[in-house]
This record gives structure tokens, C-alpha cells and sequence, in this order.
């Protein structure tokens, strides 16, 4: 029959359904009334001859039900009936149903929300047209920054792609009139939009034919959550002038709402040319070893492979190797995806999710293994009343059916409740910014991807844990079962669902092992040596280019903020540095010895940070000098160049730290600096990194627009901080100043290791749920069937302890013993968690001392019902009912 | 009764297209004829005559009516179809080439083969 005609006849079936029955009724009673006819006239009273006929005529109620089936008809009606039936059941037992429901819950809501992160950062593509074909160009092993010069080499030049874009992040100053707010900038080219193939939502886009030399194009695009925030969606911006960084920029148009730039997590605020760079900061569009172009990317041709595109850049990156030797280090060249900037974000996003996966794999196991044993206890608890059915004459199938009626309503009903909870974590995660400073947004809206693979895990979980009962119900006899009581044999020494439990209570505890060693790490690495104050300390940032600084106004600017900020009532000592330690990342230089004169790269004696710093920075950041001196105002552009370095650099450079002292070194130009002054190590670019040679720099001798003022005081930091950014607003309104602690600077360095952490702890948590509900299972399963024997030991004077033992001493041994397996694999992975988390170690008392408590609580948490059923058995009761 | 034979499977359905074949009948009225047509030598049991009814109705071999019986109840008649009298005779044919089979057989001595 073709599936229409099929259902159909189906629906007519269930409409015609109750017409049906009535008429099968009629005819069954026509024909045992012809029977009793038959038999009256035979001789038997009427009564009696009914009755003999109701007896000739059989299993009356069956045969209905066959005649049904023979119409074909009972399909969807017998579905309603096992539907209704299954409520019945669950609305009597309501603790099995809650424990089902939210056991699934929490598992399908944990896949959903893992899911739904992996397809939003790794399976859907950018917002871009054709973004399979969308490339960035990746130095090899060098990152995918480019400076200007040679971005415009490679876009003239290759025959590979569509047309190369570019593009750079910086912050800048918007004062639209009102008010001036510090916002993020995507300086891109002006190809940018039409070559990624973009339509502007309101006005227009710049153009590559805007471009016309250096400042050529003040032009800027709003994305559209910006224009929504701060224009208020108001459509007559286009065409109006405001000011970015103190330069007139007209507001052309605005982008649409799905784009938020090609990077995934970070959402910029407007888009400017960057042939206008100068205006936003520096001037270093003609300097081409400058490589401080973000990113560099394009369509490739059709028809173009990657292998020939690379190809194709890497004899354009030769020949400027050639051309330029002092600017140009080695150019080969790969590609890499630019949502995550290649492999940079995109490969520890990647481990990161593949782990999550897993685990909320692993979760999800547990979760029907625990399903299946509630599912068998419950089986087991009803066999009684199967037994009867079946002796009823109720065919095996339709209680099999019955049984997987009751597994897909509890698999629907959690995983709608879990899909349901999903989505609202998922909408916190969505709005959550992170850290204040940056326009991160971790964008996942659930899709139809998500909500279908929800539906199919819970289905599938349904079948697999529906189906554990199947066996018992095939083998049941109802003979024996009805004779004999529910009390059964006890079964087989170790049975498999004894070692799901072991392995999901390992599960469990290696997860709440890590989670306790994540969190110990975290708390110790936050006490570590960082090589300067991390408390009692706040910053103060701005760019002084977003003023309309510039040249010797930027240190005079620089000046008057660090002496207006030292008369603040508490504040101890003011430090000034272009960029800080675990702040944004900070510029780095090749440094050369003394006695080399071929500065190519390959001649390098290392490679080192670059912080520039006033006098007093030392003192207010509290880094230690150990040996020297710091820089005195005298350091300035008109004296000789000196720089304090770190230990890891002298040692590099010359040897030692004592022969560093007064010795000379040379930068990529061939400036000659003296050391003057050595200062401790430190952590500079992130907390599990590899020592680093650094170079500080008096601030005088190279200005920089970019200012930190470091501000050492006791008073609180709910009181300091309004009152340096009124301070500074005195000095001038509109300069935007971000105000923040030492401490939350932190933020951004921390958030991986957070996250690790906070994503092993809710596993652990979830875990736990699952081992509680497992145990539990199990616990209330043994009691159950050992009822009878536990209501004998009574009646013969057993003692509590005894009955506890007897009743539990299994599940307490299944979970000794997967704590202790769990314990011993949490600890072998800890290595792992280590490349995460700073100072992750298992050898420490607290965290083995803290995973043996949480279990011990697990166990006494999941068997304390079960426990009171054991030891409230009335034998008296007990032996009657039995 | 005892010695009533066991219906094979499949061979209800065989019996009702006959009975039905010499007339309209009502279900308790078919039961009797395959009575009366087999010498009552086939157990059948009452209520599943119902089911192969209803089959053999889906499948459009049997057409049914409400109508009067004797005793002047309300009864369900079933007669054949075209299609049921054209089922009938094949299937006769092929019970009669089975059995002739089978009873050959059976019948053979040792040594004939």
C-alpha cells in the first residue's frame, strides 16, 4: 500500500474507531446468542445456555483484539490506549518517573548544549557568502599577521584568489557630539565588503575605488548591533559626520545584522578603511617589516587548490625575501580558516569541544545504563502483574509494547525538558560578555540541527534503554511467577549491569578528581609569583591618539595624568608603561649581540618582549630591580639609550646576569642599548608559558600614544576608581579612560583555564546526579527483591547493621570500588590538565581527601531511601502480604 | 469429541470460502456448516472464525450485510465475490494436487521405491 493510502486508511480506522468496536461487539454477542439458542432449544435453561455458549465462543476479549488486528486498523489506537495506560502507571510511581525524566533530562540537556556549541563554532560557516572557499594566509609557524607594504604585494601579485582582503583590530575614540566611548575597530581594505560578497543592511559600504593614498577614505560602516545600541536604530546616521580619534569620518552605512566580522567570538563595533590607519594610531602603512596587520584572507579562484595557491604565494613570498632583507624573514606561506584564526583559537576550541563531546557521550551512556537498571527494577517489581496479564491472555507483544510506550514518553518528555533547559543556558551564554574590555561574544543560537539530534539521542536512548526489560518479560513464566511471589533467584556473581555502574562511578569520580585539581590550580597559580602586585593595584588605560594627541603632546598628556592621579587621596605610587605584563599582548623585537653587524632575522639572539615604562613603574608595579637601577627622567630622547632587562634575556644575550650589567645590545635597526638595570622574572603573555626574554624601555626615549597608568594604592577599589576616571575627565572630557583592577585585568588570561575548570566541575556535578540516580537504582532494585529475606533476618532478631549489610553492603562495594579506579585514572590524567591549568597537581592531601568525602557523600546521598525502606520492613506485614 | 482433528493453518480461510460458496451465511451459521460439510471431525474454536472473517472481507473475498436470521436476531451474512469464488477454486485445486501428493506419499511401500 503507498504510504498516503496507508495513512489514510489509518485515520479513517481511528475516526471509524469506536464504530468499528461497536459493530464487532454486536456481532460476537449475535453469535453467541444463536449458540445459547441452539443449546436452549437442546433443553438447558436460558441462563445457563448463555453461559455454556459465552465458554464454546473462547477468549472473547482476544479475539476482538484480533479481529482488530485483522481489520489492520488498531495501529494508532492501540498507541493511544499504551499512551494513556503508560501515564496511568507513571502517575503511580511517581519517584520512578521524576528519577527517569530528569536523569534523561540532564543527559540530553548536556548533549544539546555541547552540540549546540560545536555547530555554532565549528560546523556553520561564517556568515559569508561561499565561506568554504574563504582562506587566510598563514606564515609558516609565524602567525597570520602581515605588514601593509607586503599585503600589497600579495593581493597585486598572486593569481590564486578572488581578491585578498585585510584587515586589523584597534580601539579608537567615537565622539558622535554627545559623548566620547572607546569602541573596537575593524581597520579593513577597501575591497573588504564587495569581496566577501556582503550587502549593506542601510546605505553602503566603502569601496576599493574609495582608496586614494593615506587618509584618503574617512568613511566608517556600523555593524548593526552598534547602530541598534548607539544610534538607536535611528536610519538617518547615514551621511553623518562624526568624530573618530579627533578626525571627521562620515557614517556611510550599516552592516547586516548576521555579520559581526570574520573572527567568531569577537564582534567589533564599526568598520574604517585602512588606508586611514595613521588617523586611528600610528604611521606604519609604508614600513614594511612592521607586521601589525591582523589578518590577511581571500576567496580562492574557482578551480584554484589550495596546494596551488600556496604555491602561488610562496614564489611572491620569495621573491620579497629577496628584495627586502633587512624587513622580509623567511616567506612560506599555508592556509588557514580565518573564523578562528587558523589553528591559533581553532585548535584549542577544537580539543576543547572533542573532550566536552565525550564526555557528554560518556554522560549520556550513564545516563541509560542507570535508565536500564531503573527500567529492569521496575520490571522486576511489576513481573507480578505481567504474570498475570499474561496468564490472562494478553499476548507478550502487547506488553513488550506496552513497556517501550512508557521508554518513548519518559525519553520525549526528558529530552523536551532537557532541550527546554538548553535553550535558556544557552541564551545566558549568548548575551554573556566575558570580559568588559573586549567585544567577545560567544554567539550560539540553537537550530534545527540541534533540536533533530536532540530528538534522535533521546529516541535512540528510549530504544536502548526500553529494551533491557525485553528479555526479562520473553522469559517470564506466569505459572512460576504467580506461584512463587516476586522474590527470583538471586542472580549471577557479577552481572554486566554491576560493571556499568563500577564504570560509571569511575566516570564520576575522575571527573569530580580533575575538577578538584582544576579548581586547586586555579586558586594556587592566582597566588604565584605574576613578577609584579596583583593586588592593591589599578589600571588605568586609554589611547592618547583617540584624543587627538599627538607627536610631544603625547608625553607632556602623559605627564600631567600621572601627577594629576598622584594627588588622588591614598594612592601611593603612579606608574606609566605603554602596555603591561598579562595585559593585551605586547609588541616583541629580534634583539642582536653587541658584536654582530649582519642584523638579519637568522642572526637574532632572541626574541624579546618590549615594555616601555616611566621611572616609577618599577616601584608601583612592584617588580623587584635585582640588580642596577631603574630609569631617572634623564633617560629622554637627548641621552644615551638604556634598557632594564630580565633575567632569561641576560642570560641570552651575554651568559650571565652579573656580565649583562653595562653591557651593550642591538635592535633591527641597529640602535646600540646599554643595560643599566636587571629586574625579576615574571609572567608576561599568559600563565602557563615558557620563561620569556624581556626588554623594559624608558617611555621618554620611545613615546608611545598607548598609556597604562599603574596606580599602587590600599584604598578600596569601589572608591579609587571613580575617583581616577573624574580626575582624568578633568584633564580632558574627551579622551575615553577604561578603569579597572589589576586583578580583572586578569580576566581575559584566566578565561581558558576558568572555563576548563567550570566545564569539569558542571561534568562532575552532572556525573554525580548520574552516579547518585545509578547507585540508587541498584540500591532500590536489591532491596526490592531481597525483600522477603530481609523480613526474615528481622523476624530473627537481625540487628540493624546486619540488615544494612545484607540489604546494601553490594552497592557500597561496587562503589568503593569504581571511587577507587576513578580516584587512580583522575590522577593519571592530571598531566593533561596541566597544559590548562597552571599548577594542576594531584599530589595534594585536600584534593585526596575531598574526591574520597564527595563520594562517600554520593553513596549515602543515593542509598539513604533505599536504606530506610530495608530497615522499616515489617516482617509481620511483610510474610502475610508475601 | 476427542478425536477431532487439528485444523492445519491456513485452511480456515479455505473452509469459510466453501461454506460460504453454497449460500449467505451468518458466522454461527458458517460454523455450523463446516460442521455439517466435514462430518464434524475439525476442532475449531468458536471465536476464531471472527478474525479470518474479517481478513477475507478485508482482502474483498467475502462482502458483508446485516440482515435477519432465522430465529429472527440481528446477524452479519457473508457471501462470496467474484474474486472469493475465483480464490475458492484455486485454491481447492491446489489442496486437492497437495493432498493427492501427500497421501502418494504416504502410501508407498518400501519396496516400490
Amino acid at each position: 500500500m503507498k504510504l498516503l493510502d496507508w495513512l489514510r486508511f489509518r485515520i479513517a480506522t481511528l475516526f471509524q474507531g469506536s464504530e468499528v468496536n461497536a459493530e464487532i461487539e454486536e456481532e460476537l454477542r449475535s453469535h453467541i446468542q444463536h449458540c445459547a439458542d441452539d443449546l436452549e432449544s437442546s433443553g438447558l435453561g436460558r441462563a445457563e445456555a448463555e453461559r455454556r455458549a459465552r465458554i464454546e465462543f473462547g477468549g472473547r476479549e482476544k479475539y476482538k483484539e484480533e479481529c482488530h488486528e485483522a481489520l489492520g486498523g488498531n495501529f494508532i489506537e492501540t498507541a493511544i490506549q499504551d499512551v494513556r495506560f503508560s501515564l496511568r502507571g507513571l502517575r503511580k510511581s511517581p519517584g520512578f518517573a521524576m528519577a527517569a525524566v530528569s536523569t534523561l533530562a540532564l543527559a540530553i540537556g548536556a548533549n544539546a548544549v555541547v552540540f549546540s556549541i560545536m555547530n555554532a563554532f565549528l560546523l556553520r560557516p561564517l556568515n559569508v557568502p561561499q565561506a568554504q572557499s574563504l582562506y587566510g594566509l598563514w606564515r609558516s609557524n609565524d602567525g597570520m599577521a602581515e605588514s601593509y607594504p607586503d599585503y600589497l604585494d600579495l593581493r597585486d601579485r598572486n593569481r590564486s584568489f578572488e581578491g585578498l582582503v585585510a584587515y586589523n583590530i584597534t580601539l579608537a575614540g567615537l565622539d558622535t557630539g554627545e559623548n566620547t566611548s572607546r569602541d573596537w575597530v575593524e581597520e579593513t581594505s577597501g575591497n573588504y565588503f564587495d569581496a566577501l560578497g556582503l550587502q549593506p543592511y542601510l546605505g553602503q559600504f566603502f569601496h576599493a575605488s574609495d582608496e586614494h593614498g593615506p587618509n584618503s577614505a574617512p568613511y566608517i560602516v556600523l555593524t548593526y548591533t552598534f547602530w541598534h545600541t548607539h544610534f538607536q536604530d535611528d536610519r538617518g546616521v547615514v551621511g553623518r559626520v562624526v568624530q573618530v580619534n579627533k578626525h571627521p569620518f562620515t557614517i556611510v552605512g550599516v552592516a547586516p545584522p548576521e555579520f559581526h566580522g570574520t573572527l567568531l567570538f569577537f564582534n567589533p563595533d564599526f568598520f574604517s578603511p585602512l588606508v586611514n590607519h595613521e588617523q586611528l594610531g600610528a604611521n606604519d602603512l609604508n614600513a614594511r617589516g612592521d607586521r601589525w596587520v591582523f589578518m590577511v584572507m581571500g576567496h580562492l579562484k574557482p578551480g584554484v587548490t589550495p596546494a596551488q595557491a600556496i604555491a602561488d604565494l610562496d614564489s611572491i613570498g620569495a621573491d620579497l625575501e629577496r628584495n627586502y632583507p633587512k624587513d622580509d624573514g623567511k616567506m612560506t606561506f599555508t592556509l588557514a580558516r580565518p573564523s578562528l584564526y587558523g589553528d591559533y583559537l581553532g585548535r584549542p576550541v577544537r580539543e576543547f569541544l572533542t573532550a566536552l563531546t565525550a564526555l557528554a557521550g560518556l554522560i549520556l551512556l550513564a545516563a541509560c545504563a542507570n535508565l536500564g537498571s531503573l527500567f529492569a527494577a521496575r520490571a522486576a517489581d511489576r513481573s507480578r502483574e505481567v504474570a498475570l496479564r499474561l496468564a490472562l491472555g494478553s499476548s507478550r507483544n502487547r506488553i513488550l509494547r506496552g513497556l517501550s510506550t512508557e521508554a518513548v514518553l519518559i525519553s520525549l518528555v526528558g529530552g523536551a525538558v532537557g532541550l527546554l533547559g538548553s535553550v535558556v543556558l544557552l541564551q545566558g551564554l549568548s548575551s554573556w560578555n566575558p570580559f568588559p574590555r573586549w567585544p567577545i561574544h560567544l554567539s550560539v543560537t540553537p537550530d534545527a540541527n540541534v533540536y533533530g539530534v536532540a530528538l534522535l539521542l533521546a529516541l535512540a536512548s528510549g530504544f536502548l534503554f526500553g529494551a533491557v526489560p525485553v528479555r526479562q518479560v520473553l522469559l517470564t513464566n506466569p505459572y512460576q511467577i504467580v506461584k512463587a511471589g516476586s522474590n527470583g533467584r538471586v542472580g549471577r556473581r557479577i552481572t554486566a549491569r554491576d560493571v556499568l555502574l563500577v564504570v560509571q562511578i569511575a566516570i564520576c569520580a575522575v571527573l569530580v578528581t580533575s575538577s578538584m585539581v582544576a579548581v586547586r590550580g586555579l586558586a594556587r597559580s592566582l597566588r604565584d609569583n605574576f613578577g609584579f602586585d596583583v593586588q592593591n593595584t589599578m589600571l588605568a588605560e586609554t589611547d592618547l591618539s583617540m584624543g587627538g594627541y599627538s607627536g610631544d603632546r603625547i608625553p607632556a598628556m602623559q605627564k600631567r595624568m600621572v601627577d594629576a592621579v598622584e594627588t588622588i587621596p591614598g594612592v601611593e605610587s603612579v606608574g606609566l608603561a605603554d602596555t603591561i605584563p598579562l595585559g593585551d599582548s605586547a609588541p616583541d623585537s629580534l634583539v642582536f649581540a653587541d658584536s654582530t653587524s649582519d642584523l638579519r632575522p637568522s642572526n637574532s639572539a632572541a626574541d624579546a618582549l618590549i615594555f616601555n615604562i616611566s621611572p616609577e613603574y618599577f616601584h608601583a608595579a612592584r617588580t623587584a630591580l635585582l640588580s642596577g637601577r631603574t630609569f631617572t627622567l634623564h633617560d629622554d630622547k637627548n641621552s644615551p639609550r638604556v634598557a632594564v632587562v630580565n633575567p632569561n634575556f641576560a642570560r641570552k644575550l651575554f651568559g650571565s646576569v652579573p656580565k649583562a650589567l653595562g653591557s651593550y645590545y642591538k635592535m633591527r635597526d641597529g640602535t646600540r642599548l646599554q643595560v643599566v638595570g636587571v629586574a625579576e622574572d615574571g609572567k608576561y603573555t599568559g600563565l602557563t608559558e615558557d620563561p620569556q626574554s624581556v626588554m623594559f624601555v624608558p617611555i621618554l626615549q620611545a613615546p608611545s600614544s598607548s598609556t597604562y597608568l599603574v596606580v599602587h594604592s590600599n584604598r578600596d577599589p569601589q572608591q579609587l576608581g571613580p575617583a581616577i576616571r573624574s580626575t582624568l575627565r578633568q584633564l580632558d572630557a574627551g579622551l575615553p579612560v577604561f578603569v579597572e583592577t589589576r586583578y580583572k585585568e586578569l580576566d581575559a588570561m584566566l578565561f581558558g583555564p576558568r572555563m576548563a575548570t567550570l566545564a569539569l566541575g558542571v561534568m562532575g556535578v552532572m556525573g554525580a546526579m548520574l552516579a547518585i540516580t545509578g547507585i540508587f537504582g541498584m540500591a532500590a532494585y536489591s532491596v526490592s527483591k531481597r525483600l522477603r529475606e530481609l523480613g526474615i533476618r528481622v523476624a530473627l532478631g537481625g540487628q540493624r547493621k546486619e540488615v544494612l549489610q545484607a540489604a546494601l553492603g553490594r552497592a557500597f562495594q561496587l562503589l568503593a570500588f569504581g571511587s577507587a579506579a576513578g580516584l587512580f585514572l583522575g590522577i593519571l590524567a592530571t598531566p593533561v590538565l596541566a597544559f590548562i591549568v597552571d599548577q594542576a597537581t594531584p599530589r595534594d592531601p585536600l584534593v585526596l581527601a575531598g574526591v574520597v568525602l564527595a563520594m562517600a557523600l554520593l553513596g549515602l546521598l543515593a542509598t539513604w531511601i533505599p536504606a530506610r525502606r530495608a530497615l522499616s520492613v515489617d516482617p509481620m506485614i511483610l510474610l502475610r502480604e508475601e | 469429541m476427542t478425536d477431532q482433528a487439528q485444523l492445519l493453518p491456513g485452511t480456515l480461510d479455505l473452509l469459510i470460502l466453501r461454506a460460504v460458496s453454497l449460500g449467505p451465511l451468518h458466522g454461527y451459521g458458517i460454523l455450523l456448516r463446516i460442521g455439517q460439510i466435514s462430518d464434524h471431525a475439525l476442532l475449531i474454536e468458536q471465536g476464531a472464525l471472527y478474525p479470518g472473517l474479517f481478513r477475507l472481507v478485508r482482502q474483498g473475498l467475502l462482502k458483508a450485510n446485516w440482515g435477519t436470521s432465522d430465529n429472527n436476531r440481528r446477524a452479519k451474512f457473508y457471501e462470496l465475490t467474484a474474486p472469493g469464488r475465483k480464490r475458492l477454486r484455486e485454491e481447492t485445486d491446489n489442496w486437492n494436487r497437495l493432498a493427492t501428493a501427500i497421501a502418494s506419499a504416504l502410501s508407498q511401500q518400501p519396496e516400490e521405491v
